[in-house]
């Protein structure tokens, strides 16, 4: 499914954003991260908040406000055209058309003050150039395309209601209407109830299928990303520190932050029990520790963690090579009890 | 045995403001609803947004007392008590929310946000001083940070905060309300570890709520499952988890990805879109099952029956006339089996 790097649909590269603060350090959002989706491909990207997710997203939808933010180094190649040296304008015509973007809160994304159908249909109107009753026709479609019934009455109403479950199809539908190459689903379900992830997981996974798009999916939601990536990146302060394909790495986990991730999260069967707890809590971007960034929470930690930052590397190229990197220098290191 | 909690047949119905709202009925939003909680236990609530499982804990705590019905603590009847004896009594039932920002006065700095119960029950300040610092340790909040702001804490810093306070009163009975929803997974499990130990070392009872299922499932000895304001299924977590029942539970437990085994198969999230008619509003079909709607498995019978909880063995209790039924048609199976 991956296919090489050069043909990738999206590669982020060496990416490092800062936040002026006044008076203070500014604060690392991303300190250089690396991140690649190929087409059709769905890319997890996992991590607790504070850890540059958002950031990731809205950098490459070119949505970063500039300032309080500077992008400090790295590039983002979206087919191959690096789109932090385009134009305004021209990245104006990327977003939304060729990349485009699922929120969390639906609500505040959509204009309390016009009809769903309105607003999809200005968007048809305006980045594909239809005419109001070709739109219209569109956006019926695309209206039973994301489970809307394909009624007029969903079309015609005005965001508040619709219930949540229903918004969120509504701004997918938005997202998908000029058929995008890539989109960027930044928490979609975390409003939602448990009833409703599920069926929004599903229609993501379908709309892969349909339309062959790739897609990024951001979630603090480890069961989530199981669910639908093809491959997972975790991001922890601002850096990458393990990538693999899916089953790689839910199965063999080798950085200690992911590890432990996964060991902290409750299950039934271990009812009765304490839970794995990672100790302290994730760093301030302005006070990002030096060396690995983890170090002050890693069981594994040395007095290298402290100085050199972990460069990523490639593991196991041996068996079932494809793309498991990790940044630590203690990979092969025994897990203490 | 009697529960540290007794819930029987309680009901709690909001009405809208205004003249002509008794009148017209108003919304039944926990609906004849009864369980109890024994001593040193965790009981998990589960149910989609607006189930009714908020509504349903600040009745049982008299926070807003329930329409009709009766909650009995420590086999007191919280009903039939004055205001100065249900303050007595409250004192030892405590409520944590999901949100610490929103519960803890910005304004105030923790030490005295934490003293307020305290000096309410005139406990002498030395006192009071003295539990605060207990408790914040207790708690994993180092005492010296007392005299600071919610602000200069962290979300989890805050929800820790909470917890001392709402242990200053000494509760045995602890109702926790999506306690770590807004918080990050790490912190999720410090924060539930930290309820585990505190049960332990204080012996309390806790009515634990949320929506996440598999963190219900690991603290919980057993768990009710609530749609639109009812119980459908109430059983011993390992039970429930073995044979889910309810056809509303077997899609509750099918839309959480590598919950129940039992539940795989079933129906699962594939169903009908949302959470169907809004609760507890009173419709013709409100007197059969509130499910019907939206359940596979229903017929006619379903809008004319009430399903009441019924016990279908080692204490596991569902709501579902098809499923006692058919637990009866088992029943007699094995008795003829029995026989042969």
């Amino acid at each position: 499914m991956a296919e090489t790097t050069n043909g990738a649909l999206l590669d982020v590269r060496d990416l490092a954003v800062e936040f002026d603060s006044r008076g203070g350090a500014p604060a690392r959002a991303l300190r250089g991260i690396d991140l690649s989706i190929a087409r059709g491909e769905i890319r997890g990207l996992v991590g607790e908040s504070g850890s540059g997710k958002t950031v990731t997203s809205t950098c490459v939808m070119g949505l970063l406000p500039t300032p309080p933010a500077r992008i400090t180094a790295g590039e983002v190649l979206f087919k191959g055209r690096n789109l932090l040296a385009l134009s305004a304008e021209e990245r104006r015509r990327v977003r939304g058309r060729e990349i485009a973007m699922v929120f969390q809160e639906p609500s505040r994304y959509l204009n309390p003050a016009f009809r769903i159908g309105t607003q999809i249909t200005e968007m048809l109107e305006l980045h594909l150039g239809m005419r109001k009753a070709e739109a219209f026709t569109r956006a019926t479609e695309l209206a039973r395309l994301v489970g809307l019934g394909g009624e007029r009455k969903v079309l015609a109403s005005y965001p508040h209601e619709l219930s949540g479950g229903m918004k969120q199809r509504a701004m997918i539908a938005m997202a998908i209407c000029c058929n995008p190459s890539l989109l960027i689903a930044d928490e979609p379900t975390t409003a939602l109830d448990v009833t409703l992830q599920l069926q929004i997981l599903r229609l993501i996974l379908r709309l892969r299928e349909s339309f062959g798009m790739g897609i990024l999916f951001i979630s603090h939601d480890l069961r989530l990303v199981r669910i639908v990536a093809d491959s997972v990146s975790v991001i922890y302060a601002g850096k990458i520190i393990e990538s693999a394909p899916r089953e790689e790495l839910f199965r063999s986990p080798l950085h200690p932050y992911t590890r432990l991730l996964l060991l902290s999260i409750p299950a039934a069967r271990n009812r009765g029990a304490r839970l794995r707890v990672i100790p302290g809590r994730v760093p301030d971007a302005q006070a990002v520790p030096a060396g690995c960034a983890f170090h002050p929470r890693c069981p594994l930690a040395e007095e290298l963690c402290a100085r050199v930052m972990p460069e990523s590397r490639e593991h196991g190229l041996g068996h079932a090579a494809g793309g498991h990197a990790i940044a630590c220098h203690f990979v092969e290191k025994k897990w203490p009890d | 045995m009697a529960g540290l909690i007794e819930i029987r047949d309680m009901s709690k119905r909001h009405y809208q403001r205004g003249l002509l709202s008794r009148a017209q009925g108003g919304v039944l939003a926990v609906d004849r609803v009864s369980f109890s909680i024994e001593k040193g236990s965790v009981f998990g609530l589960v149910g989609e947004s607006g189930c009714g499982k908020t509504t349903l804990a600040r009745a049982l705590l008299f926070l807003d007392p329930p329409t009709s019905g009766e909650v009995l603590f420590d086999g007191t009847r919280l009903g039939g008590l004055s205001l100065r004896e249900l303050r007595e009594r409250r004192r030892r039932m405590q409520i944590v929310f999901q949100d610490p920002n929103s519960a803890l006065d910005p304004k105030m700095r923790v030490r005295d946000s934490m003293e307020e119960g305290l000096r309410n029950l005139r406990v002498p300040k030395l006192e009071r001083e003295r539990r605060v610092r207990k408790l914040l340790e207790l708690v994993g909040i180092p005492s010296e940070h007392a005299s600071g702001y919610p602000h200069e804490f962290s979300g989890g810093q805050k929800q820790r905060i909470v917890v001392a306070r709402a242990l200053t009163m000494d509760p045995e009975f602890l109702v926790l309300d999506e306690p770590v929803s807004n918080l990050d997974v790490s912190i999720q499990a410090q924060i539930v570890n930290l309820l585990l130990d505190l049960k332990q070392e204080l012996s309390l009872t806790y009515l634990f709520i949320s929506h996440d299922l598999h963190l219900v499932a690991f603290l919980s000895d057993g768990i009710g499952v609530m749609y639109q304001g009812r119980l459908v299924e109430l059983a011993p977590t390992g039970e429930i988890m073995a044979r889910p029942v309810h056809p509303y539970t077997l899609k509750l437990f099918a839309s959480v990805p590598g919950f129940a085994e039992g539940a795989s198969g079933a129906e699962g999230a594939s169903g009908a879109e949302g959470a169907g008619p809004a609760p507890g509003k009173d419709s013709p079909a409100a007197r059969g099952c509130p499910y019907f709607a939206s359940c596979a498995r229903g017929d006619l019978a379903c809008t004319r029956v009430e399903p009441r909880l019924i016990d279908i063995g080692g204490g596991h209790m569902v709501a579902c006339i098809k499923e006692i039924a058919s637990a009866d048609a088992d029943l007699a199976h094995s008795l003829e089996g029995g026989k042969r």
